[in-house]
């Protein structure tokens, strides 16, 4: 009878230290999930991190949608960052070509990086870049100023009800990290 | 007979002969009376400790303007208040508790792991002073909130890697304890005392202690990411590597949704304990109570994303969290209907357990209606991050679960130290803090509805009224708390001399099985089993 409570809370605690365990892995487990289940469902409004082919879509001429650009820079990020135009109305189907300005305001080499956001979020899947300084780290040297271009086109199938697209960069100051990896 | 005194049989004397002399006695103790009594007694110092940064936070918002303390204190004190009085006092409070309670309510000699329950205790007075600590580090303590969202937690100077160990220690502590809840009630219970008849109390511990091991390991891995996001250059959460802020925010309130019920479950075992016997009858519905505990409980890990209603989620998981998280409301609306008819034409005294009691039902309710306002999406957008959401949870910790551990403490001191408490003195205690805790609370919903944020030292003129009579509610309510530390103390001395029974109140014995013994109990008890099991709460 001694032995075998003992035995019994021995068993039931590596049980439970299994599933202590094993919640430890879900917490990490959790953030590949939540990319997944996003993706599955559609749920979220993340932007594509690469550059899709340039497909033909028909163009929509009877549609005009305003595509909004948006720069910031995350904290105190030493730079120079606008984009040409504030705004620009597009049909959609067509690509169009919109051009930043980002200068390193340093003495130094710069790495930095722009991460890009859309809203409404919902509107994300049917925004395509072709091509985008945002894709990857960009270098730039001491008090160097560069122009960069963003080739985009609105997906036609994009639900009516969408009459404006909101398009933002920040841009983070990356050195310090990229410089020890 | 059990694992405990099987796994003493190495060093007879200490177990077979009370308790070890002098200080180390609680030092080394594995009795889980004595475990008990260092956990509440450690709770009550937090609570105190946590009182006062309250009290900070109240003088400063007692005027518009910067009166006592800068910015960056203030947000400390509103991070580690809440903090200490998280995992520091009410969590504890309810581990002393099930400590306590759970081998006498079961018919158990002691913990089924005794030399655990006293490392999980150690760890736990580590893990907060660890967390004390950061208050006198370059940088201060933590000032982002409890809830350590990043990237605002990882401009923390160099408090940062001290709180997040702290936080840790806190974990493995709760775990260990949870562990050991599980295992008595799983492999302790006298012959004959089915799950289906054990005490409220003992079954939402059990279905707490489930919710903790599933949800601290979640915590302590957020905050482990936040480390290496900080130190070893991981981008779980930084935007610049290609991380996203958002997903820490939903593991967090994957923990931290399941943790509010871990502070309120334990809450509703014990008002479920203390209500039939004042009452006289049995508790109503007893099976519905435990059913709806484990719905809660379950309920609980699929709402996490209504405290992000503002991050900007889809429509369509606005619409599910909303739903999902107002079918909460039907099991705790159970509960509710359940304690209101088991007072319905009982023989109700009101003694000052009681008193807390049913103030309890009628606050927490309050506090539960305010939740479902919140739970409505749509309308949450006015309600976030402003004073609302903070009379909301008080509504729901300190009228509930701060007064039930009040009702607990009264309930059961004379079981404890077999002295009387002064009744006179409770009722003032009761009546100041039920009075008090609406000053201090109710204002703030007005303050919230108008639009104050919580977290700032400072605020418009428009709110100055309110706060003020939000403040002076928080100082008499601060001050009324030292009538029950002084009670404690008194009690522990001796009392009002008033010899108690086993019973203590009248017929408590046919309820549950602590008040078979004597008061105060032996140091060992149970060590055979019991043969009769009460059934009267069932």
């Amino acid at each position: 009878m001694k032995e075998g409570v003992t035995q019994k809370n021995a068993k039931l605690v590596r049980i439970l230290v299994f599933v202590v365990l094993g919640m430890f892995g879900f917490g990490y487990a959790l953030v590949p999930l939540y990319d997944v289940l996003c993706e599955v469902t559609g749920l979220n409004g993340k932007v594509e991190s690469s550059a899709i082919k340039e497909v033909s879509y028909e163009v929509d001429k009877n549609r005009e949608i305003t595509v909004e650009f948006m720069t910031s820079l995350n904290e105190a990020t030493p730079m120079v960052f606008r984009s040409e135009i504030n705004k620009l109305k597009v049909h959609p189907g067509e690509y169009y070509t919109v051009n930043f300005y980002a200068e390193n305001k340093t003495d130094k080499v710069m790495v930095a990086r722009a991460i890009p956001s859309i809203s409404p979020g919902a509107v994300a899947e049917f925004f395509k870049k072709t091509e985008c300084f945002c894709f990857s780290e960009q270098t730039f040297k001491a008090r160097e100023g560069r122009t960069m271009p963003v080739r985009f086109v609105v997906n036609p199938e994009l639900p009516e009800k969408y009459k404006t697209i909101t398009l933002a960069y920040t841009f983070f100051d990356n050195t310090e990290t990229s410089v020890k990896k | 007979m059990s694992a405990v005194v099987a796994e003493h049989d190495d060093h007879h004397d200490h177990h077979d002969h009370g308790p070890a002399k002098g200080l180390l006695r609680w030092i080394i103790t594995t009795n889980h009376k004595d475990i008990g009594t260092l956990y509440l007694l450690f709770a009550l110092a937090m609570f105190f400790v946590g009182g006062a940064m309250a009290m900070v936070i109240r003088a400063e918002l007692f005027e518009p303007g910067m009166q006592f303390v800068n910015p960056q204190f203030f947000n400390s004190m509103t991070t580690m208040h809440a903090l200490v009085m998280v995992f520091g006092a009410v969590m504890p409070a309810f581990v002393g508790l099930a400590n306590w309670m759970i081998p006498m309510m079961i018919g158990a000699p002691d913990m089924a792991l005794p030399r655990m329950n006293n490392m999980s205790f150690w760890m736990l007075v580590a893990g907060v002073l660890l967390l004390a600590s950061t208050l006198f580090m370059e940088g201060g303590a933590p000032a982002s909130g409890w809830t350590l969202y990043p990237p605002l937690v990882l401009q923390t100077g160099k408090a940062l890697p001290f709180a997040i160990f702290s936080v840790h220690l806190l974990g493995i502590s709760s775990i260990m304890g949870a562990i050991n809840i599980i295992a008595t009630i799983f492999n302790m219970r006298a012959p004959g005392m089915t799950l289906m008849k054990m005490p409220m109390f003992v079954w939402t511990w059990l279905i707490t202690a489930f919710l903790l091991i599933a949800i601290m390991p979640v915590f302590a891995g957020a905050v482990t990411m936040l480390l290496t996001d900080r130190f070893f250059d991981t981008s779980f959460f930084d935007a610049a590597g290609g991380g996203d802020p958002v997903l820490y925010q939903h593991i967090f309130w994957f923990f931290g949704h399941p943790e509010v019920y871990v502070m309120i479950l334990p809450t509703f075992g014990v008002a479920s304990t203390i209500i039939p016997v004042f009452a006289r009858k049995p508790l109503f519905g007893y099976s519905s109570m435990v059913y709806a505990t484990a719905a809660i409980a379950f309920l609980s890990f699929i709402v996490w994303a209504h405290h992000m209603f503002t991050v900007g989620m889809p429509i369509a998981g606005e619409l599910y969290f909303m739903y999902a998280t107002m079918l909460i409301a039907i099991p705790t609306g159970v509960k509710v209907f359940n304690w209101t008819a088991t007072m319905w034409k009982g023989s109700m005294t009101f003694e000052t357990p009681m008193l807390f009691s049913i103030a309890f039902v009628v606050l927490f309710t309050m506090g539960g209606f305010t939740g479902l306002m919140m739970s409505v999406a749509p309308v949450d957008f006015q309600y976030h991050d402003t004073y609302f959401i903070v009379a909301h949870f008080h509504y729901t910790l300190v009228p509930a679960s701060v007064f039930i551990l009040m009702a607990a403490g009264y309930f059961w001191l004379p079981k404890w130290t077999g002295h009387m408490y002064d009744e006179r003195i409770g009722r003032l205690h009761f009546w100041l803090s039920v009075i008090s805790v609406n000053v201090l609370f109710f204002p703030q919903h007005f303050l919230g509805l108008a639009g104050m944020p919580r977290r700032i030292p400072d605020y418009a003129v428009q709110f100055a009224d309110w706060n003020m009579i939000s403040s002076i509610g928080g100082f008499i309510f601060g001050v009324s708390q030292l009538l029950f530390l002084y009670i404690v103390i008194d009690t522990i001395k001796g009392g009002t001399g008033e010899k108690v029974t086993a019973e203590v109140w009248e017929e408590a014995a046919k309820h549950s099985l602590e008040w078979t013994l004597p008061s105060p109990p032996p140091y060992h008890s149970f060590t055979t089993p019991p043969t009769v099991i009460p059934t009267e709460h069932i």
